[in-house]
C-alpha cells in the first residue's frame, strides 16, 4: 500500500510538472488548516514568506480550529492552527505529539448590525451573558439602555449569530462567559462548540459570522477584531474586571497578556480571558500553531522550522497592521527554545 | 457506401478474437460502474460502523446534537431535510405539473421545445450559484417582505410564527423548489406527450372541454410518469448541498416555525466533516450520509421504474 | 350557474393558469441570468483572470489560480471518466445481453442520483486519507465518479439512434461486429456522443460539495496535482459567505464565468445536434 501510494504521488507530481509547465515549481509545499481567528494574518504571512522564499509555499485552508485539530489528527495537513489549546484527550489521539506555538494575540469583539444605530454600544459582562442565554431578548432592554444612555435602541428582537463549525473563537468567547457568569458556566460551559441556549444563525468561520451579521438587521455576533474592522461593522466596548469600559485594541490585548507573559507554562497552553489590568481587554486570547514534534519528511520539517523562526522575528512586525498584538518578548524567547524540539 | 467497402476490405485482416476482446473490454468498463456503486456502499457501511457500534440506529431518533460532549442525535438533520424537501415540492409540483400540461397540451410543438430547453437550462445551473443568488436576493426578500406577510396573514399557525430571519428552512425550501421544477417539468411533459392521441380524441368526442380532457384523461394516463418526475425532484431536493448550506442557517435544532434556521443532512456533512475528530463523530456523519444515500437510491429507483413504465424510456427492448 | 358555462369557465381559468405557471418557471431563468449578468458583469475585471487571491479583507486580487485549478480538476476528471463512460455506453448499446446490461443501466441511473456530498465522503476515504493529502487528484476522482454514469447513458442513447440498417449492411458485408462498431456505429453517432460528453463535463465543472474535502482550497498556484487546489465553485462558496464587499464582487464575477461556461456548453450542444432533436438528459 505504502509503495503504491508513493508511486501514485510520484506520477502525480510528474504529471503536474508537465501540466504546469509555465508556473514555477515550489520545492516545498506545505498544507495547513484550522482557526479562522488569525486567518488574515496567517495568509498575509504565508504570502509574504513565499515572496521572500519562493521555494516554500504554505497553503492555509482555514476551516475552524476544530478542523485544524481533526485534519492534523487524520494526517491530511502538515500542521494545524487553533485558538483553543488542545485538550489532553485530543493530544493522546495523535500519533505524533503536537507542540503549541503562540503566534499572535487577538481580541474577540461583539459586532452588531442595528439599523439606525451607529454609536459604539457598551456591553457589561452580565448583559453579554444574558443576551446569549436568551434572557435579554430585545435591543431596548432596560439593562442595555442603562449602559448606553443617549442611544436610541429599537424594540426589535436580538438575533444572535454563532459559529456552525468547531471554533477556537467560540472557545475564547464561552471561556470568557464562563468566567463572568456562573449560570453560563453551569448551563453551557466553554468549548469549541456549545449547546447555545438561544436560537440563532450559525455561520461558518469568522467570515461566515461577520457575513451573517452584515446581512441580518438586529443581529449580534462574536468575531476576531480584524473581521469587524475589515467588514466595516461596529463593535462594542466591554467592561473589564477592573470596571473600565474598554474598546478592543492592540494595547488592551497586550495588557491582558502581561500576566501570562511573565508566567508562561512550558506547553504554552494558557487562557488570558478576563485578565486583570486597568485597561486590559477581557475577551483576548493567544492563538496557536499546532506543529508535530516529528516530521518523517525532514526537508518539510526544516522548512517549517525556518518559517517559525521568521514568524517570531520578521513576522511579528506585520501583526499590528492587521490589529493583532505581537507576542511579548519573553514568549518569543521561550518559543525560540521550543523550536529545537521539532525533529 | 465507402465505409462499407472499407470494412469488407479490412475485415479479413482480423480474426474473430477481435470481437471477443471488444466485448470483454466494454464489459469491463460497464462492470466498473457497478463496482463504483458497490464501493460507495462499502465505504459508507464500513466507515459508519464505529458509529453504529457505539450508538446503534437509535441515534436517528434522538434530537440532541452536541459533538463536544459526544451527544449525537440525527433527528434535527433528518427533520430539516424532510421539511425543506416537502416545502420545495409543495411549490414545485403545482408549478411544474402545470407548466408541463401547458407545454404538452397547449403550446405549439416548436415553442414547447424551446421553452422546455430553457427550463432544462435551469437544471444545468450549478448549485453554488443558486446559493450565491439566494444569499443576496432571496434572503433579504424573505426577511423584509415574504415572512412578515406570512406572519400577518397565516400567523395563527405555528409554522409561520417567530422572528423573520430571512435565513432558514422556508428560504431553503423556496430555493430547492426552483432547483427541482426543471426535473418535474421535463419528465412530466414527456410522460404527457407519450399519451396516445386516441385517448384525447375519445374524450373530446364525448364533449369534454380541453381542460377536462387533460385533467380527467391525459393526466391520469400519465400519472406514473408524473409521479416519477416528482420522485426525481424529491431525490434531488433531499441530496442538495451547497445552495441549502448557504441559506439554511445551520442550526441543529427542531423548530415548528418555518422561518427558523435549521439544518439538513447534506449541510451538516458539508459543514462538519472536515472537523470531525474521532471515529464516532466522523462515523455519525457518514452514517447520516448513508441514510441520505439510501433515501435517494430508493426514490430514484422507484422514479426510474415509473418513468420507464409510462414513456418506455430508459429500458429499450 | 349554467353548467356548460361553468365548465367553460373552469376550462379557461385552468388553461390560463398553466400558461401563467409556464411563464413563471421559464422567466425564472431570465431573472437568474439577468441578475448574474448584471452583478457579474459589473464585477469582472482583468485582475480576476490574472491575479492570485489576497488575504481576507485586502482589496483586489483575483482568481487566476482557481480558474486553472478548476481546469486541472475537471480535465483530469474527464480523462478518467470519459473513456469509462464511453466504453460502458457502447456495451449497453451494442452488446445488450438482457442479463447484465439492464443491471448496469439501472445502476448507472442510480449512481447519477447519488448526492454529490456523499461522493465527496467516499473520495476523502479512498483517496485523501491513503495519500495523506488533499489534492486535485482526489477532487478529480470524485468528479469522475459523477461523470461516468452521465456519459454512459448519453453514449448509449446516441448510439441507439444510429439506424440498425447501417449495422446490418456492414455486417452483411462480412465485417466483424467490433469493426462495425468502431467504423460505422460510433462515427455515425459521434456528434451526439461528443455532445453528451460536453454536457457531462459542464455539469460536473460546477460541482462544489465533492471538492470541499478532496481538492480543498489553495491561495497559491497549484504546483502539483497531488496538492490542495483552488477551484471556482469552492471560491464562490467561500466568498459569498464572507463579510467583504470586494469578495462578494469576486463571487459574482466567478459566478458569471462559471454560468457562462455551463451555458455555452449547453447551448452549443443544442446547436451541434440536428434541429428538432431535444437534448437528452443524463
Amino acid at each position: 500500500m505504502e509503495l503504491a501510494n508513493t508511486m501514485i504521488k510520484k506520477l502525480l507530481t510528474m504529471g503536474a510538472v508537465l501540466a504546469a509547465g509555465a508556473s514555477v515549481a515550489a520545492a516545498q509545499m506545505i498544507t495547513a488548516a484550522g482557526a479562522t481567528f488569525p486567518m488574515p494574518i496567517y495568509q498575509k504571512w504565508f504570502q509574504d514568506y513565499n515572496k521572500a522564499h519562493p521555494s516554500v509555499q504554505i497553503n492555509y485552508g482555514g476551516g475552524g480550529s476544530g478542523a485544524g485539530i481533526a485534519q492534523l489528527t487524520a494526517g491530511t495537513v502538515d500542521f494545524g492552527a487553533s485558538d483553543m489549546p488542545m485538550k489532553d484527550a485530543d493530544i493522546r489521539k495523535m500519533r505524533v505529539k503536537p507542540l503549541h506555538f503562540p503566534t499572535v494575540m487577538g481580541a474577540v469583539v461583539l459586532t452588531y448590525n442595528i439599523p439606525g444605530v451607529s454609536a459604539e454600544l457598551k456591553f457589561s459582562p452580565d448583559v453579554i451573558a444574558d443576551i446569549f442565554l436568551g434572557k435579554i431578548k430585545k435591543w431596548n432592554d432596560p439593562r442595555l439602555a442603562r449602559d448606553n444612555p443617549g442611544v436610541k435602541l429599537p424594540g426589535e428582537e436580538i438575533i444572535p449569530v454563532h459559529r456552525s463549525d468547531g471554533s477556537g473563537t467560540t472557545f475564547v468567547f464561552t471561556d470568557y462567559l464562563s468566567k463572568v457568569s456562573p449560570e453560563w458556566k453551569s448551563r453551557v460551559g466553554a468549548d469549541t462548540k456549545v449547546a447555545w441556549p438561544v436560537e440563532g444563525l450559525n455561520g461558518s468561520g469568522n467570515p461566515g459570522v461577520a457575513g451573517f451579521v452584515r446581512q441580518t438587521p438586529n443581529s449580534i455576533g462574536y468575531v476576531e477584531l480584524i473581521y469587524a474592522i475589515q467588514s466595516k461593522l461596529p463593535f462594542g466596548l466591554v467592561k473589564n474586571s477592573a470596571g473600565t469600559w474598554v474598546k478592543a485594541s492592540l494595547e488592551g490585548v497586550t495588557e491582558a497578556a502581561a500576566g501570562a507573559a511573565k508566567a508562561m507554562p512550558d506547553d504554552f497552553r494558557v487562557s488570558i480571558t478576563n485578565a486583570p489590568g486597568k485597561n486590559s481587554y477581557p475577551i483576548s486570547s493567544f492563538t496557536w500553531l499546532l506543529i508535530p514534534s516529528h516530521f518523517s519528511d525532514s526537508a518539510k520539517g526544516k522548512a517549517i522550522t525556518e518559517f517559525l523562526k521568521w514568524m517570531l522575528t520578521a513576522g511579528q512586525k506585520e501583526t499590528s497592521a492587521l490589529a493583532y498584538a505581537p507576542l511579548p518578548a519573553a514568549v518569543v524567547a521561550k518559543e525560540q527554545a521550543q523550536i529545537a524540539l521539532i525533529k | 457506401m465507402a465505409t462499407a467497402v472499407q470494412v469488407r476490405h479490412q475485415a479479413r485482416l482480423f480474426d474473430k478474437a477481435g470481437d471477443r476482446i471488444a466485448r470483454l473490454a466494454t464489459l469491463i468498463f460497464a462492470a466498473l460502474i457497478v463496482l463504483a456503486a458497490v464501493l460507495i456502499v462499502h465505504v459508507l457501511w464500513v466507515d459508519s460502523s464505529p458509529a453504529r457500534h457505539a450508538l446503534g440506529w437509535r441515534f436517528l431518533t434522538s434530537s440532541e446534537w452536541d459533538p463536544v460532549t459526544e451527544k449525537f442525535g440525527g433527528l434535527p438533520f433528518i427533520y430539516g431535510t424532510v421539511v425543506t424537501s416537502v416545502l420545495a415540492l409543495l411549490i414545485s409540483v403545482p408549478l411544474g405539473v402545470g407548466s408541463a400540461i401547458f407545454l404538452s397540451e397547449l403550446a405549439p410543438p416548436r415553442l414547447s421545445g424551446t421553452l422546455t430547453f430553457l427550463v432544462e437550462l435551469l437544471a444545468a445551473i450549478p448549485s453554488v450559484i443558486y446559493g450565491l443568488l439566494a444569499i443576496f436576493t432571496l434572503v433579504p426578500l424573505m426577511r423584509i417582505d415574504v415572512e412578515p406577510f406570512l406572519r400577518s396573514t397565516l400567523g395563527f399557525l405555528p409554522l409561520f410564527q417567530g422572528l423573520a430571519y430571512g435565513v432558514g428552512m422556508l428560504t431553503a425550501g423556496v430555493i430547492l423548489a426552483v432547483m427541482t421544477f426543471p426535473f418535474i417539468i421535463s419528465v412530466s411533459r414527456e410522460s404527457l406527450l407519450a399519451v396516445p392521441r386516441e385517448q384525447r380524441e375519445a374524450a373530446l368526442a364525448l364533449g369534454a372541454t380541453k381542460w377536462e380532457m387533460t385533467w380527467d384523461v391525459v393526466v391520469p394516463y400519465a400519472r406514473l410518469g408524473i409521479l416519477g418526475s416528482i420522485f426525481l425532484g424529491l431525490a434531488r431536493a433531499l441530496g442538495e448541498t451547497m445552495a441549502v448550506t448557504m441559506v439554511i442557517g445551520n442550526s441543529a435544532a427542531i423548530h415548528a416555525s418555518l422561518f427558523a434556521p435549521g439544518h439538513t443532512i447534506a449541510a451538516v456533512i458539508a459543514n462538519e466533516f472536515t472537523e470531525a475528530t474521532g471515529d464516532v463523530y466522523r462515523g455519525v456523519l457518514i452514517e447520516l450520509g448513508l441514510v441520505l444515500f439510501c433515501l435517494t437510491i430508493i426514490l430514484n429507483g422507484a422514479a426510474r421504474l415509473m418513468i420507464i413504465a409510462t414513456t418506455g424510456k430508459g429500458a429499450r427492448r | 350557474m349554467n353548467r356548460l358555462l361553468r365548465r367553460k369557465l373552469i376550462n379557461g381559468v385552468m388553461l390560463t393558469l398553466t400558461g401563467v405557471f409556464t411563464a413563471l418557471t421559464v422567466s425564472s431563468l431570465f431573472v437568474i441570468l439577468g441578475y448574474l449578468l448584471y452583478s457579474g458583469g459589473t464585477s469582472l475585471d482583468w485582475n480576476f483572470f490574472t491575479k492570485l487571491p489576497l488575504a481576507p479583507g485586502e482589496l483586489g486580487g483575483g482568481m487566476a489560480n482557481a480558474i486553472v485549478g478548476s481546469a486541472e480538476i475537471v480535465g483530469m476528471a474527464a480523462i478518467f471518466g470519459l473513456p469509462v463512460g464511453f466504453m460502458a455506453g457502447i456495451y449497453l448499446s451494442e452488446y445488450d445481453d438482457r442479463a447484465f446490461a439492464p443491471i448496469v443501466r439501472y445502476v448507472a441511473d442510480l449512481l447519477n442520483g447519488v448526492p454529490s456530498i456523499v461522493i465527496g465522503i467516499v473520495a476523502w476515504t479512498l483517496v485523501v486519507v491513503p495519500l495523506r493529502q488533499f489534492s486535485a487528484f482526489a477532487g478529480a476522482i470524485a468528479l469522475s465518479i459523477m461523470l461516468i454514469p452521465i456519459v454512459t447513458r448519453q453514449t448509449e442513447q446516441f448510439l441507439r439512434e444510429v439506424p440498425n440498417s447501417l449495422r446490418e449492411a456492414a455486417l452483411a458485408l462480412g465485417a466483424h461486429k467490433w469493426k462495425v462498431i468502431a467504423t460505422v456505429v460510433v462515427p455515425a453517432g459521434s456528434k451526439g456522443v461528443l455532445t453528451g460528453m460536453i454536457l457531462g463535463v459542464a455539469r460536473v465543472a460546477g460541482e462544489t460539495a465533492p471538492l470541499l474535502f478532496t481538492a480543498f482550497n489553495n491561495q497559491f498556484w497549484n504546483t502539483g496535482l497531488d496538492h490542495p487546489t483552488a477551484s471556482l465553485p469552492v471560491q464562490i462558496y467561500m466568498r459569498a459567505t464572507s463579510p467583504y464587499d470586494d469578495w462578494h464582487r469576486q463571487a459574482w464575477a466567478a459566478g458569471l464565468v462559471l454560468i457562462g461556461l455551463v451555458l455555452v456548453a449547453n447551448i452549443s450542444a443544442r446547436f451541434v445536434l440536428s434541429r428538432g432533436a431535444s437534448v437528452p438528459r443524463g
